[in-house]
């Protein structure tokens, strides 16, 4: 099952050259990229590891390309995000952050039901992929 | 215009191509700007005009791969190799051959950690900040040093030698330095000297020039000489270069800033005086005369 969180989910994934081209929007909008990975799909997992530091000051798209290919080439099996941090005053928070690498394989969540007290189910989804212990989880 | 969309042509007429790029303006506020280094203007014409009709045979559909940009300076201190490298980026800039125009200009210790681990990262951040743009690197040949094989530059040396091989299109690299030292440097590190295309020397002011400078520097601080005083530093020139550590332009420069201060001095001391516009812009032979460069001469004068 295709994951989708961030912006451009529900599209079909982005080229190189359309990442490098949303990347260069935000540098011109002012604000530092990141890369982020992770191997646990769940949509409430806030902690995605950082690749590298965040990205200030960069004029060019060609830089963060750079990392991203780096990044690729060590977790080229797992979920990676670029994130963008507006350090305005008043904003100081991430502006816009998109799925740029997913695994081969997405095996889906797996929905559990709780059996409460009466008849009340209380919902919960985990994904097939965590059964196993991180960094073996996309083979 | 975007290369990408502009429409493929057979025909170019080279005079609106070039009023189009708005080089032909760069170049020639380069010549006027910029006193001398004939040599150094001649040779970045060459480049602009290969770079312009690089861009029209782009357009006509004959590609070639994208030219080798990387460039040396070398020449003594204070020849304008920084000044232009910043003419550079913006001449590079319009033809469109990097795409923001940045110059980034570091010395070693913006490229070299200080511990295992360090200085790949560090490299890094740099060539990050400088993609697209122009990476200046100043006094290149500290990178490399030869008594320490532990030394950590080798290894900025190296990533730096990759990205310029690898992103050629994204990032052009220049390095400066004082010619000698630079050959030692491309001598040990033949990588370099192999990547890099345009090996540029500025040479060294002649009097005329330097005095030519002066009066441009001043007419930008909004200063200038009386008859006198000019006479007197022309003087002040001749005696200067033959001293130790003349850097060229860059003595001229603090030179100029020395004449200020004496200059305002002389005009603080006679409370009294009403001072016109031309007192206040003028620089008169006494200040130039106070030099210590003047008293130094007189005594080995006296001396021989």
């Amino acid at each position: 099952m295709r994951v989708t969180q961030g912006c451009f989910s529900f599209l079909p994934d982005l080229t190189d050259e359309q990442i490098s081209r949303q990347v260069q929007y935000c540098l011109e909008q002012g604000w530092a990229v990141n890369i982020e990975f992770t191997d646990d799909p769940h949509p409430r997992n806030n902690f995605w590891e950082m690749w590298g530091l965040p990205m200030f000051d960069l004029r060019d798209a060609a830089g963060v390309m750079m990392e991203l290919n780096e990044c690729r080439k060590v977790y080229g099996n797992s979920y990676i995000r670029l994130s963008a941090f507006d350090s305005s005053h008043g904003w100081e928070s991430v502006r816009l952050s998109f799925i740029v690498n997913r695994p081969k394989d997405e095996p889906g969540f797996r929905l559990e039901r709780h059996e409460m007290a009466g008849r009340n189910i209380r919902y919960t989804t985990s994904s097939y992929a965590t059964d196993r212990p991180e960094g073996r989880r996309y083979g | 215009m975007d290369l990408d969309t502009a429409p493929m042509t057979d025909a170019v007429n080279l005079r609106d191509e070039l009023e189009a790029v708005g080089i032909e303006e760069i170049l020639s506020q380069l010549d006027r700007e910029l006193i001398g280094l004939k040599p150094v203007k001649t040779r970045i014409r060459e480049i602009a005009s290969l770079l312009l009709i690089e861009r029209i045979r782009k357009r006509m559909g004959l590609t070639s791969d994208a030219p080798t940009l990387h460039m040396s300076f070398t020449g003594n201190p204070g020849t304008g190799k920084t000044t232009v490298a910043l003419r550079i980026a913006s001449i590079l800039h319009r033809l469109g051959f990097v795409r923001r125009g940045q110059v980034v200009s570091v010395t070693r210790d913006e490229l070299v950690g200080q511990y295992i681990g360090h200085t790949a990262p560090k490299t890094k951040e740099i060539l990050k900040k400088a993609m697209g743009g122009v990476l200046f690197i100043d006094e290149a040949y500290y990178l490399h040093r030869p008594d320490n094989e532990r030394d950590y530059g080798q290894e900025a040396i190296e990533i730096l030698l990759q990205v310029m091989e690898t992103q050629r299109e994204d990032l052009v690299v220049i390095l400066a330095g004082y010619g000698d030292r630079m050959d030692k440097f491309f001598a040990s590190n033949p990588g370099f000297r192999s990547r890099i295309a345009h090996h540029i020397d500025f040479p060294d002011y002649s009097d005329d020039e330097l005095l030519d400078i002066a009066e441009l520097m001043l007419r930008d601080m909004n200063y200038g000489f009386t008859p006198d005083a000019r006479a007197e530093f022309v003087r002040y020139i001749a005696l200067r270069k033959k001293q130790p550590l003349f850097s060229n332009a860059r003595s001229i420069r603090n030179a100029l800033d020395r004449l200020r201060l004496r200059q305002a001095n002389r005009l603080v001391a006679d409370l009294d005086h009403v001072l016109t516009v031309d007192d206040i812009r003028s620089i008169e032979a006494s200040d130039v005369l106070a030099s210590r460069v003047f008293r130094k001469a007189g005594k080995s004068a006296e001396a021989s």
